[in-house]
């Protein structure tokens, strides 16, 4: 394609945030999907409104937040900086951060969907068969709620690769770093003469988007039926 | 022995159950009673997955719950095999492996029927690559017992197994469940409200209503009893027998019956001649007469005291009759009574229409008098 050397950089490093923000998002996104749908313990509600808070706080906010927590002199922040050595603010896997945690409520509600679709009747039947708690999610619930992590985590990944202000806010806006796609026709279309390089970003942009929530219809419908839970 | 002794509201205000009861094991033990009466309820309080506010649930000496020392051994450790009502097959998984699930999780050393044994038994061998969505109800409740039973259960509980299916599908599951009686010597907790299939598969009755347990108490006993509505009030109400086959006459197409008081002649049999078998005489198929009647067709007629006499339905009463060491029930018009002057203590004879028996075909009908042949216990 005639892609700059600078526009594909832009656009794998959008592809690595977005995977690894699903990539360390997942596991505990499962868990909190699962606490919410099979869990009865004080301070379930709050849980819950955590959760979904980055669907209705504007990026910003969230990027801001993750700022104040995670900066380097915020409470978390520091003691990574001290105790590893790791710093967040200004790097890919800040941008990944800022990523997961946007996406996350997308994974925990599909998750959660397809948890209240599962009979716990079945998990009952395990335990009657001598099956631990772990053995029982492992063998039952987590096959049958296969398509839904696997549609949360595509649309996640998806909806990953235009996370804009979460990223810029926390992770800023530095080229080969942080500099995703969004930002990276945000700076063309601040740039004289960049419409050109603007357009052909997008376009890219809007067809990994669309190729994403194709991509996981067909394969939560597809896992569906390998699960033997729909007909075909 | 099985001990169970349990109290649990649901709420504050909700549905209570207190239940106590023993039964022997190994054996057959019904817990018959009305919907909602509790008995599911019971049932997954001996599975684990319900915890009862008190209890005690004890299994030849194996203490699984006793709210009082605090004890509660997890479900997934009690070794009861549970067959569910609506199969709960898991549904991503083949009929194989689903046999498996159990099998693979059963303690080592533990002793029971093997995976060849119980697909042979059960006749489920063409169903094994399938997916549970494609097999019928009664397919389902096949493999879902035979799941249970390679579990390596120390007791099977089953709650309403048959329920959920229409009747054809519960003639045809109903074999496998004798068969499975007959084969392992499992003790078996069996929750219906279906009194063929306790006729056919009990040995021993708990009865249920509103949460409490009315009576309890091995099934000709219990049978018998004038005073248990839930049963007597019904209208194929009546006495079960326990028989031997004595012998069969295929010129005249009967067979003779041999119980505790006497000989019943019923029509021929299949099943060879010392056969045990079970036979519920209803009440409505049993007449009295004051003296020994002749020129009749009833094949049976036998001498027999009259105990009590209880009412029943309007203008109905309910004779209790004994012969010999049975006890038969037959149900009167309280005008009758009137007219014959029937009195407690009075010697009548006991008239019992061979034709009242449904003909010997197992399969051939799930209603009324029917014999079903037993495995000696």
């Amino acid at each position: 394609m005639f892609l700059t050397p600078e526009e594909w950089q832009a656009v794998r490093l959008s592809l690595s945030v977005a995977l690894r923000s699903v990539a360390f998002g997942l596991p505990p996104a499962v868990l909190a999907a699962w606490l919410l749908a099979r869990g009865r313990f004080p301070g379930r509600a709050l849980l819950d409104a955590l959760v979904h808070l980055p669907l209705v706080l504007p990026p910003v906010v969230v990027g801001w937040l993750l700022l104040v927590t995670f900066g380097l002199r915020g409470p978390v922040g520091t003691l990574l900086n001290d105790w590893f050595g790791i710093r967040l603010v200004f790097t890919t896997a800040g941008a990944s951060l800022a990523t997961a945690v946007m996406s996350f409520p997308l994974i925990v509600r599909a998750v959660r969907l397809s948890l209240d679709a599962v009979d716990p009747g079945l998990e009952e039947a395990a335990r009657s068969l001598g099956a631990g708690a772990l053995d029982r999610f492992v063998t039952v619930t987590l096959p049958l709620i296969a398509p839904g992590i696997l549609s949360g985590a595509i649309t996640a990944f998806a909806a990953g690769l235009g996370e804009f202000g979460a990223v810029i806010t926390f992770a800023s806006n530095i080229p080969g770093e942080t500099q995703t796609l969004p930002l990276a026709i945000y700076s063309a279309t601040q740039t004289p003469g960049g419409e050109a390089t603007a357009a052909k970003l997008a376009a890219i942009s809007f067809t990994l988007a669309v190729t994403g929530l194709l991509l996981a219809e067909f394969a939560g419908r597809r896992l569906s039926v390998l699960l033997g839970r729909a007909s075909r | 022995m099985l001990e169970v002794a349990l109290a649990h509201r649901f709420g504050t205000t909700g549905f209570a159950i207190d239940a106590a009861f023993t039964a022997p094991t190994p054996g057959v033990t019904a817990v018959f009673g009305p919907s909602g009466c509790g008995k599911s309820t019971l049932l997954s309080a001996v599975a684990g997955l319900l915890q009862p506010r008190s209890g005690r649930v004890a299994l030849d000496g194996t203490v699984l719950l006793d709210t009082a020392a605090s004890q509660m051994v997890p479900p997934e450790k009690r070794r009861c095999g549970v067959v569910f009502q609506d199969s709960r097959l898991f549904p991503h998984l083949s009929v194989e492996t689903n046999l498996r699930y159990g099998l693979r999780r059963a303690p080592r050393g533990a002793e029971g029927p093997g995976m060849e044994e119980v697909i042979a038994l059960l006749g489920i061998a063409p169903l094994l690559p399938r997916r549970p969505a494609a097999l019928s109800g009664g397919e389902r409740q096949r493999v879902a017992l035979g799941r249970a039973l390679l579990s390596r259960p120390r007791i099977l509980l089953m709650d309403e197994p048959l329920a959920s299916l229409d009747a054809p599908r519960r003639a045809e599951v109903l074999p496998f469940l004798a068969r499975v009686r007959e084969r392992f010597r499992l003790p078996i907790l069996y929750v219906t409200h279906a009194l063929d299939e306790v006729d056919r598969l009990a040995d021993h009755l708990v009865l249920m209503e509103a949460g409490r347990v009315l009576a309890a108490g091995p099934l000709e006993d219990l049978s018998a009893r004038t005073d248990l509505p839930l049963l007597a009030a019904r209208r194929d109400a009546g006495a079960v027998l326990a028989c031997t086959l004595l012998d069969h006459d295929p010129a005249r197409g009967l067979s003779r019956l041999g119980f505790a008081g006497g000989d019943l002649r019923v029509p021929l049999r299949e099943e060879p001649v010392g056969t045990p078998l079970r036979m519920r005489v209803r009440a409505r198929d049993v007449s009295v007469a004051t003296a020994e009647p002749g020129g009749l067709s009833v094949q049976n007629i036998l001498p027999a005291t009259l105990e009590s006499i209880e009412p029943a339905a309007a203008h109905e009463a309910m004779l209790r009759l004994r012969i010999g060491g049975a006890v038969l029930l037959s149900r009167v018009t309280a005008d009758a009574v009137a007219r014959l002057a029937l009195q407690p203590g009075q010697p009548l004879w006991a008239l019992v229409k061979s034709a009242a028996f449904a003909p010997a075909a197992p399969e051939a009908g799930t209603r009324g008098a029917e014999g079903f042949p037993q495995s000696t216990p």
